[in-house]
């Protein structure tokens, strides 16, 4: 996007995707230990989580002043300040990053609130490519089982309340996350994200995912062999 | 009447239709004096009985504050500065632009996306991605662009407020000094501007002049525009 942006190195980007419950956040932890244990050099980076953004995005959620546009275009500038910050030159420097949902989060709950499918995918064609995408494809009784099940309160945005599907958060969130699925789904096949069945043990899945990645380790350069570094988080 | 129309994919849930009144966008790089004939043509159509709306950029109430404090550190990339502005212009646009065309206002507004955009392509980023994010934008109902040489720019900049640091592009380190910096950002953001005139049919004004003169070529203009759709809404 920027002219003049030199190559990337021989960083590595993997992805995590799938609904709210599906489990995708404890597999990217357990990658993580592991990458960590053998000495990679690991930057995780999570969806909306700029500091810089943040401000305007908790403002927005907090006065529920967001329309779909904003929220769009919020999480948009959540995601490049990130890739300008972290992404970028962790995989500059040669290194892995982990990234707790990615770009594709956007499509599918963006094109849920009624944004154009193109201008999500126009928006963010500063994006870089994956290494990997895995998609925790994951019945909708499950994720919700998990979800409902254990925190208490859910949020405003988060249950999609502002797209007046539901006056009660539970059936809204409901709705919502249905529609996301279905979005998850059809971009599982546009984007050839690698899916992962997630209702397998967590262990299961683990060892599937290690499986993957572990081809694409080859040539990527570790800071010492056992590991005992602290990283970045 | 003429019907509103958006530059690309436009907003969701925004009936176009609905839409009654006009979207008058005085545009120009930094010093020229926009804020100084906003004002008068502000009052001047109170004056002929319309009500006016105006707005200018980063104001919102979502991204305004935010906006204001990155700047102040310096701390923006590229991508995130061009994206922070147009979520702030998208909130403008649907919070305040949006109700009040639909109430029949007059719509004036102290720059509009195309600052936005020269800002953003000035730095470096790509042209058409630009575009592309603020397909959300409503084409105004005409674009009144103030256009002065640099030789004009410059003392009233030095006179008035002085030398700023975004209006001077210090972030991309052009020159040794603010003076150098502003002339070689501004000169580079002229060229921008007139390649974006014919893009996007700039209504131009020659704003050489002293307030005054420029006011009353303006005022010309929009004096026609106004005469023009009524007629043709009478027919």
């Amino acid at each position: 996007m920027v002219k003049a942006l030199p190559q990337l190195g021989a960083g590595r980007l993997i992805v995590v995707e799938g609904i709210d419950g599906s489990g995708k956040s404890t597999q990217l932890a357990l990658l993580q230990r592991w990458l960590v244990n053998q000495g990679y050099p690991v930057r995780f980076s999570e969806w909306n989580s700029s500091a810089l953004v943040k401000q305007i995005t908790k403002r927005g959620k907090d006065r529920r002043i967001l329309t779909a546009t904003t929220f769009c275009l919020t999480h948009a500038a959540d995601f490049a300040d990130r890739t300008e910050r972290d992404i970028l030159p962790a995989l500059r420097s040669g290194g892995m990053v982990l990234s707790d949902r990615y770009m594709y989060t956007a499509f599918a709950r963006d094109v849920v609130r009624g944004v154009e499918p193109n201008y999500v995918r126009q928006l963010y064609r500063f994006a870089i490519k994956p290494t990997l995408a895995f998609y925790y494809r994951v019945p909708l009784e499950v994720a919700l089982g998990r979800i409902l099940g254990g925190r208490n309160a859910l949020k405003y945005y988060e249950a999609g309340m502002d797209l007046g599907l539901s006056d009660d958060i539970e059936e809204s969130f409901r709705l919502f996350q249905r529609r996301i699925l279905q979005q998850y789904e059809l971009l599982s096949k546009e984007f050839g994200l690698m899916v992962i069945d997630a209702t397998l043990s967590i262990e299961e899945q683990q060892a599937q995912m290690r499986a993957i990645v572990k081809p694409k380790l080859e040539g990527v350069k570790r800071l010492s062999k056992h590991g005992k570094v602290s990283l970045l988080r | 009447m003429e019907r509103f129309r958006f530059y690309g994919s436009g907003l969701p849930g925004v009936k176009l239709d609905e839409l009654r009144g006009k979207l008058i966008v005085v545009e120009g790089t930094d010093g020229v004096g926009r804020s100084t004939q906003v004002a008068l043509l502000r009052q001047w159509l109170e004056q002929r009985g319309h009500a006016v709306f105006d707005t200018g950029l980063t104001r919102s109430a979502l991204a305004g504050k935010g906006i204001k404090r990155a700047k102040e550190g310096n701390i923006l990339n590229l991508l995130t500065f061009t994206l922070f502005y147009a979520t702030d212009f998208a909130d403008q646009l649907e919070n305040q632009i949006i109700p009040a065309l639909r109430a029949g206002f007059i719509v004036l507004t102290d720059r509009y996306i195309y600052s936005q955009i020269a800002r953003a392509v000035v730095r470096g980023a790509d042209e058409a991605w630009v575009r592309d994010i603020f397909g959300v934008a409503v084409v105004p109902t005409a674009i009144y662009y103030l256009k002065a040489d640099l030789d004009h720019l410059i003392p009233r900049v030095a006179f008035t407020r002085g030398f700023d640091y975004w209006e001077s592009g210090m972030d991309m380190r052009l020159g040794r000094d603010m003076f150098e910096s502003f002339c070689r950002y501004q000169t580079r953001m002229l060229e921008i501007f007139d390649r974006m005139s014919s893009f996007y049919g700039f209504n131009e004004v020659d704003a050489n002049g002293m307030v005054e003169e420029v006011f009353e070529k303006l005022q010309r203009r929009v004096r026609e525009l106004l005469n023009h759709k009524n007629t043709a809404a009478a027919k």
